[in-house]
Order: C-alpha cells, then sequence, then structure tokens
C-alpha cells in the first residue's frame, strides 16, 4: 500500500506551472488537508482560501484531478488515481496567486442578476406569511442553500465561451427569488436575466448539476427562468 | 490560465456528452445538406440522371452511409426533443435515463434502416 501522494499543485498566477510535492497518505484525509499540509510543512509561500472545513462557508473550491470540488469535503481516497493528485485554482476566474482566484466577477454578476431581496414590506408591518409547501416556496427552498462556492461557474463552458454569461449560481439565486412571494422586483429580475448573456445563453450542459457540492440543480432553475421569461414576453411585460 | 491537463474530466457525465452528439451530429447533417439538395436537383435534369444516382445509391457502402445518416437524424431529433424536455417541461431528475433512452432510439432507427436495405 502506497503511504504517500504525488501532489501536482499550481504555482504562479494567470501563468505558471504545475509543482509536485509528497505528502504523507493518512485514512480520513481531504483535499484541503493536503494542500494545508503542504503550505504548513513544505512550503510556506503556497496561497490558497479556505475557512470553515466543514461545507459551509464555500471558500476552499479548486479543481481537483480536473473537476471543481469543495475540497474540505473532497476525501483523498475518493479522487487520488494512482495516488497521484492535480489541484489547480477554479476555471473561469482570474488566479491570484496559486490556488486563490478572483471571485469578484463571479459576486458581481450575483448583482447583475438581481440577486438582492426587494422587499415590499417594512418593518412596521406584519410578517409576511408563507405556505412552505406552496409550488412556489418548495421551487425557492430547491435553491436557496447554495453556499456561493464558484464550483458550478467553474464547471461551466458557457462561462467560458461568453464572459458576460451571468452563471449558474447567480442564475439560481434569481430563481430563487422569482419565487419568493415577499419579493418586490419580479419584473426587473427577470428583464435583468433575460438578456443575451442571461438565462437563454444556457445549453443545458448540466456540468453545474453534475458538480455542485450542495447537490442543487442550477439548470432546473435556469429552465424556470427560461419559462418564466418567455411567459412575460408573451404577456408584452418584458 | 495556461494549462490544466485534466480539465476535459469535468465535462465526463452523460448531459454533456448528450450535448457533444447533438452538436456533432447537427453539424455533419448541415455538411450533407448541399448534397442532399443536390442529389434531389437531378430530378429536375431527367429521369435518366436521377436512375443513374439511385443505381449508385443501392451499393452496399452507400446503404451503411445511409445508415449512419440516419443515426444521425435520430440523434439529432432526440437530442433536441430531450433539451425542449429540460427546458419546457416541469424538470424530471431521470435526465441520464432520458439521455440513454434517446442514444437508444437512434441506433434503434439506424439499425432497422439497415435491416431493410439488407
Amino acid at each position: 500500500m502506497n503511504t504517500a501522494l504525488d501532489v501536482a499543485v499550481w504555482r504562479g498566477a494567470e501563468q505558471g506551472r504545475f509543482v509536485s510535492y509528497v505528502v504523507p497518505l493518512r485514512e480520513n484525509q481531504t483535499v484541503l488537508d493536503i494542500v494545508t499540509y503542504i503550505q504548513r510543512h513544505l512550503d510556506s509561500t503556497l496561497s490558497y482560501r479556505f475557512s470553515c472545513r466543514v461545507g459551509m462557508c464555500g471558500s476552499c473550491a479548486m479543481t481537483v484531478n480536473g473537476v471543481p470540488r469543495w475540497t474540505c469535503r473532497t476525501h483523498v481516497r475518493r479522487v487520488a488515481t494512482n495516488s497521484r493528485l492535480e489541484i489547480a485554482p477554479l476555471r473561469n476566474m482570474k488566479v491570484v496567486k496559486d490556488l486563490s482566484v478572483d471571485m469578484t466577477g463571479f459576486f458581481d454578476k450575483w448583482a447583475r442578476a438581481g440577486g438582492a431581496f426587494a422587499p415590499q414590506k417594512t418593518h412596521s408591518k406584519d410578517f409576511a406569511v408563507v405556505q412552505p409547501d406552496s409550488r412556489a416556496r418548495r421551487q425557492a427552498d430547491a435553491g436557496i442553500e447554495c453556499i456561493g462556492c464558484g464550483v458550478c461557474y467553474a464547471a461551466c463552458d458557457l462561462v467560458s465561451w461568453n464572459a458576460d454569461y451571468l452563471g449558474p449560481a447567480a442564475l439560481n439565486r434569481a430563481w430563487t427569488l422569482v419565487n419568493d412571494v415577499r419579493d418586490g422586483a419580479r419584473a426587473q429580475r427577470l428583464a435583468a436575466v433575460a438578456g443575451d448573456a442571461g438565462c437563454h445563453a444556457c445549453h443545458s450542459h448540466q456540468s453545474c448539476v453534475q458538480w455542485c457540492p450542495m447537490e442543487l440543480n442550477p439548470t432546473s432553475a435556469i429552465a424556470g427562468l427560461k419559462r418564466a421569461t418567455v411567459g412575460a414576453a408573451l404577456k408584452g411585460a418584458l | 490560465m495556461t494549462a490544466v491537463r485534466s480539465q476535459w474530466r469535468s465535462r465526463n457525465h452523460a448531459n454533456y456528452w448528450a450535448f457533444v452528439v447533438h452538436r456533432v451530429s447537427g453539424l455533419l447533417l448541415a455538411l450533407f445538406l448541399p448534397a442532399h439538395f443536390w442529389a434531389l436537383s437531378l430530378a429536375i435534369e431527367g429521369e435518366a440522371a436521377l436512375d443513374g444516382f439511385l443505381q449508385w445509391s443501392a451499393q452496399p457502402l452507400v446503404k451503411l452511409a445511409e445508415a449512419v445518416l440516419v443515426l444521425l437524424l435520430g440523434a439529432h431529433l432526440t437530442g433536441g426533443l430531450r433539451l425542449l424536455a429540460v427546458e419546457f417541461l416541469p424538470w424530471r431528475d431521470w435526465q441520464k435515463t432520458v439521455v440513454a433512452v434517446s442514444g437508444g432510439l437512434s441506433v434503434a432507427a439506424g439499425l432497422l434502416f439497415l435491416l431493410n436495405a439488407v
């Protein structure tokens, strides 16, 4: 049995190269443990981002053996092939250094997709009554657990092909708000996602569904937006 | 970033392959269209020209190529219907099954054509 892993890690920024490290193999070891071992014991100049280590914050996503993953919840034994790992920064985002990417564009697109909740009531009004089993609420609930890790965005070829494309996460957020009965900006939000770089640019590759660590379904959300925008256009509301 | 050696792995799933098949079959069918129109135009030139072409098209290799065409048509049709279902019908979690059925129907159509040809 192998007692060590051969780990190739991207070093540099947009231009760089893979550097190999040998890391002791342990039982119950995550990919984030590997990166942390390298930084603590082998090369302290390695840059990467993490926070909660329990799959809540969405900050530790990287490309592991070609696939975008949350590294804190990805066990090495599930993804290592022949005791080898290749760890790179997420795709579709500018590399700041080593494994850290600039997520500004990713989150700016959430804002462009109308990702901010627009309340209709002030604090002096009663609480809104939302039926948990209503169709709209169930559709909103299906996408609400997004942790903003960027895995879907990195997996999406449409983002690579069209830099303006809002991407699966931002559109998924928009769909949760379209289905939020308390929200007051449905028309503006549908207009924001109906353009060339919006929901209709999606080719339904479903890589976002395939790799979302929270097992959400952005393709379904985007399909919902496609139907909603077409419906609004037919009614002359778009 | 210049090179991530194994980036293709994130695309290695049924729905992405279904996209590739749909796109490639569409491109190949588009390339075939001029030949199709040329063959049809022979009817205008006269009976002899069209009969000559039809005789040529009875060769086994041409029949095999026609079976591939039927396969491509089937793949493009079922792939398109699958996409319409994804986008306009309520979501179903059995997407892989839909991909498999689309592929199966296309292959069946190609094989049926071939059986009919021999």
